[in-house]
């Protein structure tokens, strides 16, 4: 007997694939839980909306398990499990492990290809440019190689300027 | 309230007109959040009310808002308001339940619709009538790009535009058209179309969206998956398999009236002479009915202008509109009899359907 992927102990009735991202996703359910989930009802059926609950709960779980909290809004994965929605873009990272596999399961793929917000774009690189510019100060100091240190302290002065 | 000024303009969002017959309406929705503030639902409702008046004068100040229809916050309207708006694609089900803190920006034309504060800090859409997805996506992308030269939207370079719900991370677009599909729908064939779609990762949802059933013969085509595609290529797959649809509709109706002019024939009849006799009419039955008519418009049976007028009775007969009307809370039953009113009202003077030419049956009986 094939048990519901939902209640985990009913016997599974209703036979769904799908294709998602290229990959074929099969899910077993019970009479109810399909009803539950308005399988049975092709239009407002969408297995992306399920696989939120579903599935994906495994993974989910042994992070949820280590408590993490977003520290841009308080999230965690126990919530996420409960509402279905993160709690700020800041989650995407603190609970970038969990999502992973989400995020992979629902989509065709991993990476953004579409559209980019072009003035957050040239600040964010600029931001990453600041970043690995102040690093490099840092080594440069620690060495006592002061010459490099000023020429570095002026060039994040004038990267400071286009923000 | 403007509201009511909305009521006046029947055709609801501009586009051509009856651009096509199978396609009623297009849209393209984008989902844009803030940085650094917590997604809506999650937010209190201080940082809710900090993120509208940071997004609203914004939204406001945009060309495209000159003059804009409505730009209000949600406790501002009645709930048959906020109704009125879901009836004509406005606002999603979802933001008509919402109310302080959260608002929408309606230009003059009505093809745009900013809700601030839905389920992510900014949805915009663009909607157009007819078959019109790519003019919907630069409408919307336009005024996206507006937007950013001011707000700071949650981007990340691996993972795209950050949303509320993973399922739309990435380009945060939804782009959808409304299709009516009653040849598909009488010849039955509907569910294997549903089931072919959805395998190529687009979702089928009836007239308002997620969850909700398909009357009128209206079903909603959007992509499913928002991440690894860029939007062009998610719109030119959407209208591919659109145009597929169409062609078997076209194909379902030109069988039909091969095959079953009988029935077509009674079936527009009958619509037509329920719709124009009835005294109590559901949502439900008039919709129906209302498609049926449609169809013959479609197959010649009526004259052209009578696709107008039942265009018009489908958004008009819905029940926030039928309320509006009267200026009055009605219940149930007294809304039937008001659409019935309504829609023998309007097609009092229309002439009964052309019969279309029943084919004789391939018999051996033509020597008698």
């Amino acid at each position: 007997m094939m048990v519901c992927d939902i209640c985990k102990s009913n016997d599974a009735t209703v036979h769904l694939t799908q294709i998602v991202g290229g990959k074929m996703k099969k899910v077993n359910l019970c009479e109810g839980c399909s009803k539950e989930k308005g399988v049975q009802d092709p239009t407002g059926f969408s297995m992306a909306d399920m696989l939120l609950g579903l599935g994906t709960g495994d993974e989910m779980e042994s992070v949820s398990e280590s408590g993490t909290i977003c520290p841009g809004c308080g999230f965690t994965l126990a919530d996420f499990k409960k509402l279905g929605r993160l709690g700020c873009s800041q989650c995407y990272k603190t609970f970038a492990e969990g999502l992973e596999s989400v995020i992979k399961m629902m989509h065709k793929a991993e990476m953004h290809v579409g559209k980019k917000p072009a003035r957050a774009i040239h600040n964010l690189e600029v931001t990453e440019r600041l970043e690995a510019l102040r690093t490099e100060l840092e080594k440069a100091v620690g060495k006592e190689n002061f010459e490099n240190a000023a020429a570095l302290r002026d060039e994040i002065e004038a990267i400071k300027k286009q923000l | 309230m403007k509201i009511s000024k909305l009521l006046k303009n029947p055709s609801g969002s501009k586009g051509e007109p009856h651009s096509n017959r199978i396609v009623v309406s297009s849209r393209v929705r984008l989902a844009r959040n803030l940085q650094r503030f917590p997604f809506p639902g999650w937010a209190k409702k201080a940082d809710r009310q900090k993120i509208i008046e940071t997004i609203r004068p914004v939204v406001a100040d945009l060309p495209e808002m000159e003059n804009a229809a409505i730009n209000e916050i949600m406790d501002q309207f009645t709930v048959v308001d906020k109704q009125v708006l879901v009836e004509r694609h406005l606002i999603s089900r979802e933001h008509a339940a919402k109310n302080f803190g959260s608002g929408v920006v309606i230009d003059a034309n009505m093809n745009l619709s900013l809700m601030i504060n839905e389920e992510d800090h900014l949805r915009m859409q663009a909607i157009f009538n007819g078959l019109e997805l790519e003019s919907a996506w630069k409408m919307i992308s336009k005024v996206d790009n507006e937007l950013e030269e001011t707000l700071d939207f949650a981007f990340s370079q691996k993972l795209g535009y950050l949303t509320a719900c993973p399922t739309n991370v990435g380009t945060g677009m939804r782009a959808s058209a409304m299709l009516h599909l009653p040849a598909l729908v009488l010849s039955e064939q509907i569910n294997q179309i549903i089931q072919a779609v959805n395998k190529l990762g687009l979702a089928v949802r009836g007239l308002y969206g997620e969850g909700t059933e398909a009357s009128g013969n209206l079903f909603q085509i959007s992509n499913q998956t928002t991440l690894g595609e860029t939007e062009a290529e998610i719109i030119e797959r959407l209208r591919r398999v659109i145009n597929q649809i169409i062609e078997h509709e076209e194909n379902a109706r030109a069988t039909l009236l091969e095959k079953r002019a009988l029935t077509v024939n009674d079936q527009v009849g009958r619509s037509f002479g329920i719709l124009t006799n009835a005294y109590s009419m559901s949502s439900k039955e008039s919709m129906n009915l209302l498609s049926m008519m449609r169809l013959g418009v479609d197959l010649g049976m009526f004259d052209e202008i009578v696709r107008s007028i039942v265009d018009e009775l489908f958004i008009a007969s819905q029940p926030a509109h039928l309320q509006k009307s009267i200026s009055r809370k009605l219940n149930a039953e007294e809304r039937d009899l008001l659409r019935g009113e309504l829609i023998r009202d309007r097609l009092s003077l229309l002439e009964k359907p052309k019969i279309r030419k029943i084919q004789p049956p391939e018999s051996n009986e033509e020597k008698a």
